[in-house]
């Protein structure tokens, strides 16, 4: 009898539990919920110091709330429609995938180049609206601000004879490095992605701990003859040429990449995903293969400890990667209300000072260059890296390139060809031989990691003959030793 | 009459965990590994495993590594739960605090500050990667170690010594065979504690800077391919390893992983 009560007691319970949830989505019913998963720490969550202000002259940015969030008082403002951001945070491309696949619903996500490539080929996204485009809009801050250089990379490349353009907003962009210490090693022994197995180094340069990171110069510095020849980098299909050979992944490339990879690990000091910056700024290494936001950041660090590293993009390639948003069918679907909320909260993080606040925040480079509604990025970045008055050792960095304007040039400190400044927006001439890295196909990647894996694991083939001998001789003793353990116990009862 | 709950009920919220978290994982892991990407079942992923020069290797030093790091907890480990044992200290209770005060900090924090440690003494960490592990691995268990141990030794009814000496046993024949046999008990549950963590915990290596795979990361490794098949299959051989070497240290009393229970 009891047991009954208890039971129905529990029933009741639950449907009062389930009716108050069925009244909570009733009363919601006219707001938006935005599912946005990003990566982490890869956005102005505010909360910033009354000092940290930054005083451009078109005013003053200051983060007090997380961006989402005063996304959300800004669409109710300018669309009248109450939204509710969701926002959580994912750890590697991979991860995103796995939570994708395993069924988790986002609306809006931020991947990189190329895991948006897959996203697109395997049908994953929504294409941004007509609307999206409009530059008449208001509201519309993407396409009005967005760097030229941006826009173009991402309407040249395609996926199935589609451009990126069509499904991904930029968000943050970079290239790949090597982070050293000038004091202890030369401009010149790091100008090379051959530097990653340089013995010189002898344990004190690292290497990124993901086969993406790591293949991508090996595959530079194999064919280092070719891509610094002057006849290749002279043909007029330079880039599209550069870009095909750094996706090389046939077999013969994917040995020799095995064979310096292998070189490179018994030179390295690590494989790290995120220890480098702080091994840089402790003194642990010299030198560091990395991103160049997360150099930016190791040398503002390492610049309080009065150390003063720099930042070098050797002379084969760089990476040119990308963040952008991209919209889930599962989650937008064909809600049209999630799909305009989606939109505009790409907007809104594209609106000038926004996109300051996020670079302020996080250290990476927005692709938003600004201009048409405001010029608070390049007003930024000569308010960080402007010289001074009474600085002497002055240079004037162009930045027309990234800002499409002829007056983006700024005085900046000498020293900053090779610092943040370098890092954060190199130069031109940088930038002509930077390459994306492509999404592999399944053979391909599973070739690549199976390199991978040849490059960390222990291969029993290279055991010597006389570590088969200890093996066995230890084997034997003990079992001998199990065998007597066991006849003693006998001989005891 | 007053409602209360039989033994039998009190159970269920366990059993559903198990249930949950234990069995149904592992039912998935077993279909993972058994079929291929398409789908079909297959055996292909078992045969992988085991004509692959790198997860044998791989199975071989994660093997090494365990091996060597479980001999020197034990060394370390044995001479000091005997000491806090055979000491009359009254501030014993104190002594056994402080080997196992360690296990309160969290254990990137401990490796964190012996990455720092070895530095200072080392210089460079990267050339010693195997001596790195061995010397994390050890100072994270070792306190698996020696509580058992110690539990084993403490309650060994001392007077059996005392009997031993008057019948003319010497101290090296009164250890030998009455206080070693007696605690075995005690390090085949400290010997499993540690081993078997030792081939996988690969967040030591990582940390300790040494870049070669152990089972752990190589799992790791095939799950972030997307290698879900191949990875299961490591796991699931992993899972028999461990499963073959509780059956071999157990002992035919049913007496074993006494002091297990306490941690």
């Amino acid at each position: 009898m009891k047991n009954k009560k208890l039971m129905m007691m529990s029933l009741a319970i639950t449907c009062a539990l389930a009716l108050a949830g069925c009244g909570e989505e009733r009363e919601d019913a006219d707001s938006v919920v935005l599912k946005v998963c990003n990566w982490e720490e890869y956005m102005d969550l505010g909360d910033w110091d009354e000092e940290e202000t930054i005083d451009l002259d078109s005013g003053d940015i200051i983060g007090v709330n997380a961006l989402y969030e005063d996304f959300e008082d800004w669409y109710y403002e300018n669309y009248g429609v109450k939204v509710k951001v969701e926002y959580s945070c994912f750890g590697t491309n991979e991860e995103l995938y796995n939570m994708l696949t395993l069924g988790d619903e986002f609306d809006l996500v931020c991947p990189s180049e190329y895991m948006i490539m897959k996203l697109m080929t395997e049908g994953w996204l929504v294409p941004y609206s007509d609307a999206f485009g409009d530059e008449e809009d208001e509201h519309n801050y993407y396409v009005r601000n967005v760097s030229p250089f941006i826009k173009e990379k991402f309407d040249d490349h395609e996926i199935n004879g589609e451009s990126w353009s069509k499904y991904a907003a930029g968000y943050m962009w970079g290239v790949t490095g090597i982070l050293y210490n000038p004091d202890e090693v030369d401009e010149e022994q790091v100008s090379s992605w051959d530097c990653l197995r340089d013995s010189t180094f002898s344990r004190q340069i690292t290497i990124k701990d993901n086969v993406r990171d790591a293949y991508f110069p090996a595959v530079a510095a194999v064919k280092k003859d070719m891509l610094t020849d002057s006849s290749f980098i002279s043909a007029a299909d330079y880039p599209q040429r550069l870009e095909d050979e750094m996706n090389d992944v046939s077999e013969e490339t994917v040995a020799k990449a095995l064979d310096f990879l292998q070189d490179t690990k018994d030179v390295a000091y690590s494989f790290e995903t995120d220890s480098g910056k702080a091994d840089m700024v402790s003194g642990k290494v010299l030198a560091n293969l990395q991103w160049s936001g997360d150099a930016v950041y190791a040398m503002d660090q390492a610049e309080e400890d009065d150390l003063y590293l720099a930042y070098s993009i050797p002379e084969e390639c760089t990476n040119l990667w990308f963040d952008g948003w991209v919209m889930l069918k599962r989650g937008v679907g064909n809600d049209p209300a999630k799909q305009a909320a989606a939109e505009a909260f790409v907007n809104f993080l594209s609106r000038p000072d926004n996109a300051v606040r996020n670079m302020y925040y996080i250290g990476y480079t927005s692709a938003v260059a600004g201009g048409t509604d405001g010029d608070e990025v390049l007003e930024y970045v000569d308010w960080t890296y402007g010289a001074g008055e009474d600085e002497e050792d002055i240079c004037e960095y162009d930045l027309s390139w990234f800002f499409d304007d002829e007056e983006a040039v700024i005085d900046a400190p000498a020293e900053q060809l090779t610092r943040q400044l370098y890092a954060q927006y190199p130069p031109e001439e940088v930038m002509e031989r930077s390459s994306i890295m492509r999404y592999f196909d399944a053979d391909a990647n599973a070739r690549i990691n199976r390199m991978w894996i040849n490059v960390r694991c222990f291969n029993i083939n290279r055991m010597p003959v006389w570590g088969w001998c200890i093996m066995g001789v230890l084997l034997c003793a003990a079992i001998a030793a199990f065998a007597i353990s066991r006849r003693k116990k006998n001989y005891d009862l | 009459m007053k409602y209360r709950f039989s033994r039998k009920q009190l159970a269920i919220p366990y059993a559903l965990f198990l249930l949950v978290f234990v069995v149904l994982p592992l039912v998935v892991i077993v279909y993972y590994a058994f079929t291929g990407s398409d789908g079909r079942p297959t055996a292909e992923n078992f045969i992988r495993f085991f004509t692959d020069p790198n997860t044998l290797g791989t199975l071989l030093y994660s093997f090494i590594l365990a091996v060597v790091t479980t001999c020197v907890c034990l060394l370390i480990a044995y001479p000091v739960a005997y000491a806090l044992a055979f000491s009359g200290l009254k501030s014993r209770s104190v002594l056994l605090m402080l080997f196992i005060m360690p296990m309160w900090i969290n254990f990137t924090l401990r490796l964190t500050a012996l990455k720092e440690i070895l530095t200072l003494i080392e210089g460079n960490l990267a050339f010693h990667p195997f001596l790195n592990s061995v010397i994390g691995m050890t100072y994270d268990f070792l306190p698996f170690m020696i509580l058992p141990i110690y539990n084993q030794l403490e309650r060994m009814d001392k007077s059996l010594i005392e009997a031993a000496t008057d019948l003319g046993a010497d101290a090296p024949g009164c250890f030998m065979r009455i206080t070693l046999p007696l605690s075995m008990p005690g390090v085949m549950s400290g010997v499993a504690m540690v081993f078997l963590p030792a081939m996988t915990n690969y967040v030591v290596l990582d940390m300790l800077y040494n870049s070669t795979y152990i089972m752990g990361s190589l799992i790791g490794s095939y799950f972030s391919a997307y290698d879900w098949h191949g990875g299961s299959m490591i796991s699931l051989i992993l899972l028999a390893l461990i499963c073959i070497f509780t059956l071999l240290t157990k002992d035919e009393d049913g007496g074993d992983m006494r002091g297990g229970s306490l941690i």
